[in-house]
Parts: C-alpha cells; sequence; structure tokens
C-alpha cells in the first residue's frame, strides 16, 4: 500500500470540505472563540474584506449540490425556477445553516434578490442583507452609492461585533485578500500552462475550499498544492483546450466538471466561483478602503451576466480574452436551467465567438444533474471537431 | 354613459364581440394611436425612445420631443392578437433559450419577422433605449440584445431594489445623480433638443391629476358590488398611465372620463363591465397576485365573472406605480419624484413588503381571499409566490390558491387545469364562509414599509 502524495492530501481534504453540507469547517472556527461570527453569501459578489475587517469569517454559500435531498425547498418554488434557491432554503430549513450569523444575497439575479426577501421571513432572527453593486461605472455616481452600500454594510458588521471596523483593519483585509487573489490568478495560470498538472476537477475543489476555509489559510493551501502538483508529472493528452463560461452562480456537480475533463476537454478558464476573482488586480491597501474597493469594482472587475456592459462593444470582450490569454480552442457554454442572466446571455456570446471563428457549444445543468452520458457525448464531439479543424488547419 | 359593442382582437376562431365602455373605448384608441405615432416617427423627423413599464419615464422623455415605444406593451399586445406564439418559437429557433421570458422571445421574434407592430404598423428601430430595469434584471438583458442586434444607444438608469423594505435616501441620490449625469445628457444628445425642467413640471401637473383619478377608480372596488374587476379591468385602466401618455391631457382626459363612469356605476350599484356585459351577481371578492395570461386573456378571464368572482385588487395594476399608497408625481421636486416613482413600483420592492402589502388589501377590500397567477416567464413575480402564499393565509386566514401560466406563451396556458383549480378554489372559499374559520382574523403586520 502506497502512501499519498502531498497533493493527493491536499485534494482530499479539500473533497471533504466540498462534500461537508454540514459546514463542520466553519463551526470548528467558530469554537476557537466565542465572538467569532461567520457570514454567508451567496454568487456572484461581495466584498469579502468587509467580513474580514470585522473578524468574521465569510462562508460563500452555492447550493446543496447533488448530494443533498430537496425536500422542503422544493415547496417553496416552481418547477421551472432553478435549483440553487431550493437547495439554500432547504439547507436553512434542515439546520446546516444555523452556524451562518448572517447571509448577503448580491444583486445576480430576480430569484436570488426575492431569495433575500424570502431569508427575512424564513429566519427573522438572522441578519440578512441584500447587497446591490452599481450598474453605473462613474466614480461620481455608481461609485458613490456603491461605497454608501459598502459602507451600511462595514455599520451593520460592526453592530454585530460590537464596535466599530476601522480604516486599518479594513487595508489589513484588503492585503488578505490581494494576496487570496494574487494566488488564484497563480493557479489558474499554472493550469492554463499545464493542464494535466492541475486538473479542473482538483482546481475546482481548491476554489470551493475557499468558501469556508479563512483565506489566509486558503492562499496557503493553493500555493501549497501547486508545489506539490508540480513535483510529480501526469501524462499529457492531446485533449481541446475550452474555456467553460455560464456558470457563475448554480454551480454543475463536480462529476459534469470531471465529465468534460474525461471526454477530452482541457478546462483553461472558467468563472466558477468568480468571487475570488472578480477584482482583477491589487487593491491599494493604503488608502481610503472603501473609495479603493469601490473603484476596483467600478473599473478593475471581471465580466458576467449580471453586471450590464455599457456598450455594445465590450459585449464579448472579458471571455474573448480568456480565450486568447488562456490559448483555448473554444468555448463550453454550461449554464444552469433556467438560469436567465447566463441564457439570456450566450446568444450574444455565440454571435461574438462566431464572428471570431471559435468554435463553441453549449448545454445545460442543474446541480443534481446525474446523467452524465449526454454531456460526456456533446463535450466528447466538440473536443474532437476541434481536433480535426486544427488538424485540417 | 353608452356601452357599445365592438370586435375583438383578430383570431382564427369565430370572432367574439366583447361589450365596451366609453373608457375602454378611449383606452383602445390612446393606444392604436401611439402605434400610428410610431410608425410616423421617422418620416415626421421625429427620434424614438423604447422603455419598459415599471418605472417609466414618460415625462421626462417627452420633454426631449421622443416617441415612446415599450416592449413589453407589443409583447402583450401580439399575445392578446394571437400573434405571439410563432414569434417566440421563431426566436427558440434561432437560439435562444426555451427557459427564458417569453415577453423577450415575442419581441425578439417579432423584429425578426420585419419589426411590424401587434396593429399591423410598422414599428421603428429605437434611437434610443432607456434602460430601467426596475424589478426585473431580464430587462437587462433584452435591451442589451436589442442593442447587439441593432447597435442602438443604450442609457442605463440604474434603480436599485428595496432589498430592506424603504427607499434609503442613498438610492434616491443614486438615481437623482444618474438622471443628472447620464440620463439627461444622453437624451439631449441623442434627441437634440435641450432639458427644459418647467416643461417637465407641466407634464407632471397633469400626471398628478391622472394618478388621483385612477386611484379613486382602483379604489371604488371597495364598494359592494364592487364596480369594477381591480384585474381584468385594471390592465386597461392603467395601460395609458404606465406607458406613453402619462403627464398627457388625453391621459387626464382618459382617467376623468373613466372615474366619471366608474362613480355612476357605483350609483347605479352596478358591478363590473364583462367582455359579456355587466356581471350581476357578486359571488366571491379576491385578490390576485402576478400578471394575466395575455393569449387566453377572455377566456381566463370568462372563468371568473362566469362564477360571479370579481377581483377588487391586484398587485399588477400597481406595476408601474403605487398610487394608492399616496405616490403622486411632484412638480416641486421633480428629479427626485421621478426616483421615488422608479423605486416604488410593485416588483422593486421586497417580499415582506408584498406580503404586507396583500395582507392589506384583503383587509381593505374585504377580500375572500387571494389567488396566485404564478407566471412560468417571470421570475420576479413568480420567486416566492408559495413563501407568499403561506404567509397571507397564516396572517389572514383566508384561503389563497395557486394557478400558473404564461404571459404570451399559448404553450403554458392549460384552460382545464386553470379552470379546475379555480372552481375547487370556489368551492373552498365558499366552505370557508359556511364554517366561518378565519373569520376575525386581521392582519398583524402594519404596511410599514410601502410608501
Amino acid at each position: 500500500m502506497t502512501a499519498i502524495t502531498p497533493v493527493q492530501a491536499i485534494v482530499e481534504r479539500c473533497q471533504a470540505l466540498f462534500d461537508d453540507l454540514d459546514f463542520n469547517a466553519v463551526k470548528q472556527w467558530k469554537a476557537a472563540d466565542p465572538a467569532r461570527k461567520a457570514i454567508g453569501y451567496m454568487p456572484w459578489y461581495v466584498p469579502r474584506e468587509l467580513i474580514h475587517a470585522a473578524g468574521f469569517l465569510p462562508v460563500g454559500i452555492l447550493g446543496g449540490g447533488d448530494s443533498l435531498e430537496v425536500i422542503q425547498g422544493d415547496a417553496y418554488y416552481q418547477s421551472y425556477i432553478c435549483r440553487i434557491p431550493r437547495s439554500t432554503i432547504e439547507l436553512g430549513l434542515t439546520g446546516r445553516l444555523d452556524c451562518i450569523d448572517g447571509m448577503l444575497f448580491p444583486s445576480i439575479c430576480d430569484v436570488i434578490r426575492n431569495l433575500s426577501g424570502m431569508w427575512q421571513v424564513l429566519f427573522p432572527e438572522k441578519y440578512v442583507r441584500y447587497f446591490d453593486v452599481p450598474q453605473n461605472y462613474q466614480d461620481n455616481v455608481g461609485g458613490h452609492f456603491y461605497i454608501h452600500e459598502m459602507q451600511g454594510l462595514r455599520e451593520d458588521l460592526a453592530k454585530l461585533r460590537g464596535k466599530p471596523i476601522t480604516d486599518e483593519e479594513l487595508n489589513a483585509s484588503i492585503r488578505v485578500y490581494n494576496d487570496n487573489r494574487a494566488a488564484v490568478r497563480e493557479l489558474y495560470a499554472y493550469r492554463a500552462q499545464n493542464p494535466q498538472q492541475a486538473p479542473t476537477s482538483e482546481v475546482y475543489l481548491l476554489g470551493r475550499a475557499g468558501m469556508v476555509l479563512p483565506p489566509e489559510e486558503h492562499t496557503q493551501l493553493m500555493r501549497d498544492y501547486i508545489r506539490e502538483t508540480d513535483k510529480i508529472p501526469r501524462p499529457k493528452r492531446d485533449n481541446a483546450r475550452v474555456v467553460v463560461t455560464g456558470s457563475f452562480c448554480e454551480q454543475p456537480p463536480l462529476a459534469l466538471i470531471k465529465s468534460l475533463e474525461m471526454a477530452g476537454c482541457y478546462v483553461v478558464d472558467d468563472d466558477y466561483m468568480l468571487v475570488s476573482r472578480w477584482l482583477l488586480d491589487e487593491v491599494p491597501a493604503d488608502a481610503d478602503p472603501l473609495d479603493e474597493l469601490s473603484k476596483a469594482f467600478l473599473h478593475r472587475s471581471a465580466s458576467m451576466a449580471a453586471k450590464y456592459d455599457a456598450t455594445r462593444a465590450e459585449k464579448g470582450v472579458f471571455l474573448l480574452k480568456q480565450v486568447k490569454t488562456r490559448g483555448a480552442e473554444g468555448v463550453v457554454f454550461a449554464a444552469p436551467s433556467f438560469c436567465d442572466p447566463a441564457l439570456l446571455e450566450r446568444p450574444m456570446l455565440q454571435d461574438v465567438l462566431a464572428k471570431n471563428n471559435i468554435p463553441y457549444t453549449a448545454f445545460k445543468y442543474a446541480e443534481n444533474t446525474g446523467q452524465m452520458a449526454p454531456i460526456r457525448e456533446q463535450a466528447g464531439t466538440f473536443a474532437d471537431s476541434i481536433k480535426l479543424w486544427s488538424d485540417a488547419a | 354613459m353608452n356601452d357599445t359593442v365592438i370586435p375583438m382582437p383578430a383570431s382564427k376562431k369565430a370572432k367574439p364581440t366583447a361589450v365596451k365602455d366609453d373608457a375602454m373605448n378611449l383606452q383602445k384608441e390612446l393606444i392604436n394611436a401611439n402605434y400610428m405615432d410610431l410608425a410616423q416617427a421617422h418620416k415626421q423627423g421625429r427620434k424614438v425612445a423604447a422603455t419598459f413599464v415599471p418605472g417609466n419615464l414618460n415625462e421626462l422623455l417627452m420633454c426631449f420631443d421622443l416617441a415612446r415605444s415599450l416592449p413589453e406593451t407589443n409583447a402583450l399586445q401580439n399575445g392578446m392578437r394571437k400573434k405571439s406564439g410563432k414569434f417566440i418559437m421563431d426566436a427558440e429557433r434561432d437560439g435562444h433559450s426555451e427557459d427564458v421570458c417569453t415577453y423577450v422571445k415575442a419581441d425578439l421574434g417579432m423584429m425578426m419577422g420585419g419589426e411590424i407592430g401587434p396593429t399591423g404598423d410598422p414599428l421603428p428601430v429605437p434611437d434610443v433605449l432607456l434602460l430601467s430595469y426596475t424589478g426585473c434584471f431580464t430587462f437587462m438583458k433584452w435591451f442589451e440584445l436589442i442593442r447587439h442586434k441593432y447597435d442602438v444607444p443604450t442609457l442605463m438608469l440604474h434603480v436599485p431594489y428595496q432589498g430592506s423594505g424603504r427607499i434609503d435616501p442613498n438610492m434616491r441620490d443614486y438615481v437623482v445623480r444618474q438622471l443628472k449625469e447620464t440620463i439627461i445628457p444622453g437624451l439631449e444628445k441623442i434627441s437634440g433638443v435641450k432639458f427644459d425642467i418647467d416643461r417637465l413640471r407641466q407634464y407632471m401637473k397633469e400626471s398628478v391629476k391622472a394618478e388621483d383619478d385612477l386611484v379613486k377608480v382602483l379604489q371604488s372596488a371597495k364598494n359592494r358590488p364592487s364596480p369594477i374587476d381591480g384585474y381584468f379591468g385594471a390592465v386597461y385602466y392603467i395601460g395609458p398611465i404606465f406607458t406613453a401618455f402619462r403627464g398627457t391631457p388625453e391621459a387626464t382626459n382618459y382617467y376623468r372620463v373613466l372615474r366619471e363612469e366608474i362613480e355612476q356605476r357605483v350609483r347605479e350599484g352596478r358591478g363590473p363591465v364583462t367582455p359579456e356585459g355587466d356581471m350581476k351577481n357578486e359571488q366571491y371578492r379576491l385578490i390576485v397576485e402576478g400578471p394575466p395570461n395575455w393569449t387566453s386573456f377572455r377566456d381566463f378571464w370568462k372563468m371568473f365573472y362566469d362564477e360571479g368572482a370579481v377581483v377588487v385588487s391586484s398587485t399588477y395594476a400597481k406595476v408601474g406605480g403605487l398610487y394608492d399608497f399616496g405616490f403622486r408625481h411632484d412638480p416641486d421636486h421633480p428629479l427626485e419624484s421621478l426616483a421615488e416613482y422608479c423605486l416604488g413600483c410593485y416588483t422593486n420592492l421586497n417580499l415582506p413588503s408584498r406580503i404586507d402589502m396583500i395582507c392589506n388589501y384583503i383587509e381593505e377590500y374585504q377580500a375572500d381571499g387571494l389567488l396566485i397567477n404564478s407566471i412560468k416567464s417571470c421570475n420576479s413575480f413568480s420567486a416566492g409566490q408559495l413563501l407568499m402564499m403561506r404567509e397571507v393565509e397564516k396572517r389572514t386566514g383566508k384561503p389563497a390558491a395557486f394557478i400558473e401560466t404564461d404571459l404570451v406563451d399559448p404553450r403554458y396556458f392549460s384552460a382545464a387545469n386553470v379552470k379546475n383549480r379555480l372552481e375547487s378554489y370556489f368551492q373552498m372559499v365558499k366552505q370557508k364562509r359556511t364554517t366561518g374559520i378565519g373569520e376575525g382574523v386581521r392582519p398583524v403586520i402594519p404596511l410599514h414599509s410601502v410608501q
């Protein structure tokens, strides 16, 4: 019997965190100090720096996945509404989120927006905030609004901990998250260069670990992973290099990500857990923290369907950049069923790709999709066709 | 008041006739006149703006001499004329998902068919898309899709959601800043007309008169029998004020005529006018949450009036403004007032506020219960409605029921299923009356958050 390698140990730890729908890691973190609190947030973006600066743990709530049996949650939603809100309600009603002291609902779509009000009704004893981000990108307009929104959240969190959050604390947290984002960028760049060394099924699990671990620990974990996986060469396959897009909210089952890889795709970029790399570069940590977070959001953040593109020319630019900088050969549109933002965005992005001669394929999933054969076949055909076209060229 | 008989919109079936009162005829004339106006706008050298119903800035657009096109209205008019089914399927064949809003697909399908509007007149490609996604994220993608097709300039007015159940000063300030910094300069540039705030004030003075009359009309349903149907009838009543007419003398006149007609009905003790004449015997008084189905609108309505069910108030009639809770456009504070208007539309309220509002309606209008028409296309309305239903039942003791249809996709209207559910619901209401369960129970949470 062979001992497991360090990289296997990291992946197994991440897998255990991913599988744990009781958020024991959060409970353990809280148990170290009775003053500690955990604040949950749903996809896509909240400024986690504020939560961290309060001394609290930001916890990404990304639905129940494919292992949670949704019984009560289904009674709250019609069949034509996506699955993430129903499994999230299931997590709440079954007590799994009791360790979460407050919930933030970012402005991503009407379903998550309305879920914020449902949470207020269902869990009146918990702190709940709908967190709006601006769709106007002028500093004196959208920035002004956004700074007020962040200030409101800062004051709420200060009340929860019993003392104000200082600028120094915020700047310290910005540094922590700058480092975390840098590590995520390193991981993504490493995967794009060596996709066989950092399979997306593993990179994804590392990202998910960042939803429940303190950022400092998560940063270290990612760097340990890169170092350890680099030591053990893995066979490189003649796979097609693809970008996956449309999966920014309800997450695909892990089996789906594995199926893409088994079907012959190397995922070299994606939009899973965008919160961890929403801000594209370092946020200055020696100035007015809310002002700097605002500027980073307005002028230096990623693009996705729930964020308004101010001009037609901007549509698809971010995706094209992902394709070009990662050396991708095609795009896989993988969106959850009934996801309005992703599915309404898709035809525009497809048009941009077609004009740039970039092949794509599209399918839908739910977080509990069980049958992978059709997706594997579709992805396999797509990968084969890319390889055939490449050969022909 | 004279009742007249006029033809209903074109259909493949034998053409039915509908009884309409003077105000309904006037409303139809107004809506048709706007389509004529749009058809001729470019020939007359006028620019065209497209914008959405909730939080629409009609008074402001008129300050720039812009003709106004409302894509939701186009889609619903196409739905009522049985044209939307083909448009939706055309859009789906063109790559749009079967999962998404059918208003969007009906609009995109209409464009693919050559931009012929519901009345058969050509609809011009807009010169500007005024994008306020008050209460609905889909609006944002909708105009991005139109912009992607036609490369039309788009002006975004981001209206924050009332997540905490109130309008925070920061939210109001944000909307006003956008109006000053982005929207007004943008409209000046596109239209070539300089903004005149006194002109805006003048339009708002007209708006207030129409708003006062509309509220009197909607609140007339507190009478027994109700002289109006606050859902099926109200969709006619809200047409001019929620679209291209608020702020015009035509709208003021329409709402005055309408109010006078309704007051006359109250004096005469008459029930609401239906397509088959006056409803004689009011059996059930209901509150309805959610938009109507447009493709089978008349069949749907008939299921109610055949049973003597009148809708005394509906949330859909507030989708373009909550005037019955006191809001009026304020000529003395025009931009702040536009901001308040946008922020206060029904689907921009959080779930607890919507629940409060319905409980309040049940009490004030002495309703027998709540009916939710859950619309597949509309997550803004639909997500959370099952919880709303439970809460309203719990707090009022009144029975609630749930049906599912769609806006303009005829594939999602199952007449037999809807009728069965409605009949069961009416029986339930009757039973509840007999047993007295729930009598005397009143909403316990005050309507604090709706302005």
